[in-house]
């Protein structure tokens, strides 16, 4: 039997279609132009125009995100390749599955410093989970089939696969399915029940656990395994930033978001807890805190698909590497029968945490300029519109007030730059999150710096019916680093003014902008226009929206604990930490 | 800090020392000798890598060597079960006074003359990291004119191959 004889773009478009991948974000260039004719030809693959490589990576992460499947994004060589690095890198941070296609020269001319040349393969590979240079036509359609099984299994990752002009140019014969050859990718855990018992009898010991639960739970979509381990040992739980809608919020098993800026409960029932159940987390410094005076009494059960997670910060006194999706059921199952007649008795303990949440609850306190608060518009936004809406932040306080006042209860519906803290992240990121979820309603909640870096995409949106909401949370100034500045800095704003408030200059409008790129622009300025607002964003859904929220300046992201302090040193509101006088649990 | 052993199994792809270096750059750890080549089996290389960190580290920097895709297996060799082994090329100086001092240490330490010339001779050491400092220390009062040398290479003692029962089972899959 004769296979068809295909150039090596045609094999790139083939292979892609063979692998399922309906969407792809991208801009072509010199490099990556033999590989955009076959393109546009497909009737499988959707390929959405950006108008920076960036947006491409990042609204192929929010793709990713909101879906659990692979985002593709692809740019052609030199600076088309470096403008999707950071991107890359945030998937790196973020463990999103993301396959990076980039053209590179001719095979002939690598290496003598040709036009529009990056070595991108050797620039990413501390930021990939592998990367792979293509000069033969030959190795095209296994490379990407290979790329896509390290993308999206074991911990997802981004990888890389640079094509040579050459190759593209090439022809070979096309069969499906190529031969897969990484003697080096090791994709099956074995059972360790030895580990379990273990994990059992701590658990049954523990006077104070916690289940600390990271973004792993999503990736691995074990959200449904996890209810079950907490119904079964009825023990609280945190859920990180990276996991926010990993279990519900409405479970009042839930005790919020740990870490710097996390609530009081959460972030103290890590601190003082016995038993840590990890699942899918990695003591992030943003959660640890002090990482020598974290949670000093806490036993751990670590819980990862990576082995190396395991003891790289806090040393796990049971370690359990494995898929949390397969590795839960086992554990939930020698849980059941070893606690179905002697449940944990953690009463004390929750009538602890049932204190700190009394007294200790989420809040805010208005403007003094008389502005808008922006947690309240930002809590408007998530009860109007819902648990089924996709949310994706950008970074900096409306970063932490939109994982800290919007209620999630499922997975994937909570997308942000956790990791890597890549300001721009929310408006592609939404975009990629529509594509993959058209029935949704998706909101970039953003502010006026992060909207600066990437709300060019707003005309791939309008130019595509790709209709998100972008909610600019305006308070003029680089919010997050001027809180610090108020903190530690004696209130000296060094650059952090953006003069895009109704009282400044306002360079440049939103509204204006908004108009320019074809979308709706709304500006609010009061609460009485907010949910009227939010509505008629959610209505309006033949062009995306814009809504401009002018908010006081000077409002700051509580609790917080400052960096490099321990978490002892929460502090819920300016100067002001809680209390233990309880002395009931120390 | 301690010294540790590394052998590592890995596919003979482009980039592969790069990946292996750049890890050990970008998490800090010092990289004190190193030596590639081919293996047995076509396709596969060997490094072999010695480093100074303590036993955490170590396990940590063995864990983020066997993700690299292109690394099969991640061994630390034992001192007590392993042949380790230096190679050094060394130029020293010689006068008529000295030269049959300068042979006469050759042959003490074991080591070979290479090449031969009016002013030097160029002398080998295949020996432990030990011995081969020993003879550079006996050999300087003489003046070291140039001095090259491989990194370690190791392995364990005994019938049992590492590569063998890796790739055994890697073909087997």
């Amino acid at each position: 039997m004769s296979n068809e004889v295909l150039t090596g773009a045609q094999i790139i478009v083939r292979s892609l279609e063979q692998l399922g991948i309906t969407d792809v974000f991208g801009l072509p260039g010199g490099a990556i132009l033999p590989t955009y004719d076959p393109l546009m030809d497909s009737t499988k693959i959707r390929h959405i125009l950006v108008r920076h490589e960036q947006g491409a990576g990042h609204a192929a992460e929010g793709y990713a995100a909101a879906s659990g499947k692979l985002g593709v994004c692809i740019a052609t060589s030199g600076p088309g390749a470096t403008n999707l690095v950071t991107a890359i890198a945030d998937a790196h941070m973020d463990s999103v599955p993301l396959l990076a296609i980039t053209g590179q020269v001719n095979s002939t001319a690598i290496g003598t410093d040709a036009f529009q040349e990056a070595d991108i393969v050797g620039i990413t590979m501390p930021i990939t989970k592998h990367s792979f240079l293509v000069t033969k036509v030959e190795e095209i359609a296994a490379t990407l089939a290979e790329a896509v099984l390290l993308a999206t299994t074991g911990r997802p990752g981004p990888v890389l696969v640079d094509i040579a002009k050459d190759a593209q140019i090439a022809k070979t014969e096309f069969s499906w399915p190529p031969k897969i050859d990484l003697p080096g990718y090791n994709l099956t855990f074995s059972k360790d029940e030895a580990a379990i018992a273990s994990a059992v009898e701590l658990i049954k010991s523990a006077k104070q656990p916690v289940l600390y639960v990271g973004g792993g739970i999503i990736r691995s979509g074990a959200h449904q395994e996890l209810l079950d381990l907490a119904k079964i040992t009825g023990a609280p739980v945190v859920t990180t930033l990276m996991a926010r809608g990993a279990f519900p919020d409405s479970n009042p098993q839930n005790l919020g978001m740990p870490g710097m800026h996390g609530t009081v409960p959460a972030v103290t029932s890590l601190q003082k807890s016995d038993l840590l159940i990890t699942l899918g987390a990695r003591f992030d410094d943003r959660v640890t805190g002090h990482v020598k005076s974290f949670a000093v009494n806490a036993k751990v059960i670590h819980i990862d698909i990576d082995p190396a997670e395991i003891g790289k910060i806090k040393f796990a006194n049971v370690a359990i590497v494995g898929d949390l999706k397969e590795v839960l059921p086992d554990l939930n199952a020698a849980l059941r029968s070893e606690l179905e007649n002697k449940p944990l008795d953690i009463s004390q303990w929750w009538s602890f945490l049932n204190g700190l949440r009394t007294r200790y609850p989420l809040g805010y306190n208005e403007p003094e300029d008389g502005k808008l608060s922006p947690q309240y518009v930002i809590k408007r936004i998530g009860e109007i519109s819902g648990p089924e809406a996709v949310y994706a932040a950008g970074v900096g306080q409306h970063q932490m007030w939109s994982a800290q006042f919007i209620n999630y209860e499922r997975p994937n519906s909570w997308l942000n730059s956790g990791g890597a803290g890549t300001m721009g992240y929310a408006v592609p990121a939404a975009m990629g999150a529509k594509v993959s979820q058209p029935e949704r309603l998706v909101w970039a909640i953003d502010g006026d710096g992060c909207f600066q870096m990437t709300n060019q995409e707003l005309a791939t949106c309008t130019i595509n019916n790709i209709p998100i909401k972008v909610a600019v949370i305006n308070n003029s100034s680089l919010g997050m680093v001027r809180q610090w500045q108020t903190l530690f800095y004696n209130s000296r704003y060094s650059n952090t003014d953006l003069n895009t408030g109704t009282d400044t200059i306002m360079v440049p409008d939103f509204v204006k902008l908004a108009e320019a790129y074809g979308a709706l622009g709304i500006r609010v300025e009061t609460v009485e226009e907010v949910d009227a607002a939010i509505k008629l964003a959610i209505e309006t859904n033949d062009r995306p929206v814009v809504i401009d929220f002018i908010v006081g300046r000077d409002a700051m992201v509580w609790p917080m604990v400052p960096a490099g302090l321990s978490n002892d040193d929460v502090q819920f509101a300016r100067d002001s930490r809680p209390i233990w006088d309880e002395g009931e649990q120390d | 800090m301690s010294q540790h052993v590394l052998s590592l199994l890995v596919e003979d792809k482009p980039g592969l020392l790069t990946r292996v270096a750049g890890l050990f750059a970008r998490r800090g750890f010092n990289i004190e000798s190193l030596a590639v080549g081919a293996t047995e089996a076509p396709g596969f290389s060997r490094i072999t890598v010695v480093v100074s960190v303590d036993g955490l580290p170590l396990e940590q920097v063995t864990k983020q060597l066997e993700k690299l895709v292109n690394v099969i297996q991640v061994v630390e060799l034992e001192p007590d079960t392993t042949v380790e082994r230096d190679h050094m090329l060394i130029k020293v100086a010689t006068t008529a006074d000295t030269k049959a001092k300068v042979l006469e240490t050759v042959t003490l330490f074991g080591a070979r003359v290479v090449d031969e010339a009016s002013e030097a001779l160029m002398v080998e050491i295949t020996d432990e990291t030990v011995n081969c400092d020993a003879f550079v220390k006996a050999l300087a009062p003489f003046g070291i004119k140039e001095l090259v040398q491989s990194g370690v290479l190791a392995m364990a003692k005994g019938s049992d191959s590492f590569s063998q029962q890796i790739l055994g089972t890697t073909k087997a899959n």
